[in-house]
């Protein structure tokens, strides 16, 4: 006899329609208040300007503020994607060592960032420890004391070269800081693989060092993409804690802009849509990866 | 006895208060087929898994192809070299095909360039009868398939000598036969093998030794046909009524 015939998964009962028609309600009438109550006019042509302008030197469309700001997060995003993934990955290892002395140096570098909020870790970082540092570093002297094509490279990866002291400033504090939340996942990765992986690696004659590399390794970071992909997206959303450092970030811009124009609500609206399209984007990616992997292993 | 390349004296090992490994003596001479049987925690998979240090036993001494196992890491890494191992689970990378198993420990562990490695991976492959799988995953492969590729793997490492930890212990009866056979065909090419195992038809067929361990001890230790069909100890004779009553 047939099998039972497949139960749908969408199955439209009264509660459905209830809890529809509320919410269909519950918008309309947002809608109605926000156009007859809130006597705000919007008006979205005022960000434009900001956005891109006419230069009439060059005779071309150049980008302002806004579009600098983007750029700016976006550098903050990669790098900040990049080097913390390395101090991650480090510690996590230290966390994960024989050596009492890794383990202690990995453990308290999370414990400490761990329990201070953000902005506050941004605050004591910056002001505190960058001043002391940053000068003795002075990254914009040797940048202007570079070759024109040089300065370009410069200006493309790391932003204008005048800032750059801004620039390195607002990116070791966020890596420094969302290094120690990858740490934790890596060490969840690390000890995900059994040990029998790593007892496969030693009777082949592997050394220890291959056996992380090649067999350990590869296999942690697959098994932790899905919170090492949601790390990432937070540390994109991290970035805007730094404007509060005056680091030239979207957020930043954002806020000038809002004073200038008084529009605070287009502004806003508009990196809130930014943020959005470059996080959703991201994590559309790390699902794209999750499923090609997921394909090899089953 | 001077011609042994394996031998045990006087090993002991503690996990904690427990007392698993009691004064062992083992010699396996160069090309001999040992078999080790007993009841479970009898000390046989920590046994073998001393030889190759994945255990470190705590008195007594090791020595392998003449060479002496302690800490010195110069020592456990020239012996691993010349002992290969089968795990009870297998134990592939389950991230790399097939042939990238085979060929990753050549490259790391030997320095052999990619082609050569590629090339006796293929052969010894081929020798347990799965070359047709090589661009599969473990995780698409059956447990018998599996355990092939495993012998596959550690038989391109070309060992001296070769360690089974319960090979057939987690497959299904279909496929016990298929490893079983590439196992007697690696023992009849002259292999060196300590094989735990509960299957006697085996051991029957291919050991030149059994070894009986109980509660620690090797209480016996003989020549199949010897051992079980007359074993000298009680021991041995209760743990072979259990065994062989079906």
């Amino acid at each position: 006899m047939p099998p039972p015939a497949a139960r749908k998964r969408w199955a439209w009962g009264w509660l459905d329609a209830v809890l529809l028609a509320t919410v269909a309600g519950l918008l309309t009438y947002l809608g109605w208040m926000s156009s007859t109550v809130f006597s705000y006019q919007w008006d979205w042509s005022s960000i434009w300007p900001f956005i891109v302008r006419y230069d009439e030197a060059s005779g071309s469309w150049v980008p302002n503020l806004l579009i600098e700001g983007l750029f700016t997060t976006l550098r903050l995003a990669v790098w900040g994607i990049l080097i913390a993934g390395v101090i991650g990955t480090l510690m996590g290892l230290c966390r994960n060592s024989p050596r009492l002395f890794l383990r202690l140096i990995g453990g308290s570098y999370v414990m400490l960032i761990r329990n201070i909020p953000p902005v506050v870790f941004v605050f004591v970082f910056v002001y505190f420890i960058a001043s002391q540092i940053m000068p003795t570093l002075a990254l914009a002297d040797s940048v202007a004391g570079l070759s024109a094509t040089a300065q370009w490279w410069v200006s493309v990866f790391f932003g204008t070269p005048r800032l750059i002291d801004n620039f390195m400033l607002g990116l070791i504090c966020l890596s420094v800081f969302s290094g120690a939340y990858v740490t934790e996942i890596v060490r969840a990765g690390l000890q995900s693989v059994p040990r029998s992986q790593i007892e496969a690696g030693k009777s082949l004659g592997m050394s220890r060092i291959d056996i992380l590399r090649f067999v350990v390794l590869p296999q942690a970071f697959r098994n932790v993409l899905p919170p090492m992909a949601g790390q990432f997206i937070q540390l994109i959303k991290d970035s805007s804690l730094v404007s509060l450092v005056s680091i030239q970030e979207l957020t930043f811009m954002a806020q000038d802009v809002q004073v200038t124009t008084q529009r605070v609500f287009e502004v806003f609206v508009f990196i809130a849509a930014v943020y959005f399209v470059i996080c959703f984007s991201l994590s559309r990616l790390f699902a794209m990866l999750e499923r090609r992997y997921a394909r090899a292993h089953h | 006895m001077s011609d042994a390349i394996i031998r045990l004296r006087g090993v002991n090992k503690w996990f904690g208060q427990v007392h698993v490994l009691r004064d062992i003596d083992l010699d396996v001479k160069q090309g001999e087929r040992v078999v080790i049987c007993g009841p479970s925690g009898s000390g046989k998979s920590t046994t073998i898994r001393c030889i190759n240090r994945l255990e470190e036993h705590d008195s007594g001494s090791i020595t392998v192809d003449g060479i002496e196992l302690d800490e010195n890491t110069a020592n456990i890494n020239a012996i691993r070299r010349e002992v290969g191992m089968v795990f009870q689970s297998f134990n592939l990378f389950p991230h790399l095909t097939v042939l990238e198993n085979c060929v990753l420990p050549q490259i790391r562990a030997r320095g052999t360039s990619r082609k050569d490695a590629t090339e006796k991976a293929m052969a010894y492959l081929q020798r347990v009868h799965i070359p047709e799988q090589i661009a599969k995953f473990p995780a698409q492969l059956s447990g018998g398939q599996q355990q092939r590729v495993a012998i596959a793997r550690s038989l391109c490492m070309e060992p001296k000598i070769m360690l089974f930890d319960e090979p057939t212990s987690a497959l299904d009866p279909e496929m016990i036969k298929e490893v079983l056979d590439v196992i007697v065909d690696l023992a009849q090419s002259g292999m060196t093998m300590v094989c735990v195992t509960h299957e006697m038809g085996f051991a029957r067929k291919v050991a030149d030794t059994v070894v009986f361990m109980d509660g620690g001890r090797v209480i016996e230790r003989a020549p199949p046909d010897e051992l079980f069909g007359h074993p000298k100890s009680e021991r041995t004779k209760t743990f072979l009524s259990q065994i062989l009553a079906h």
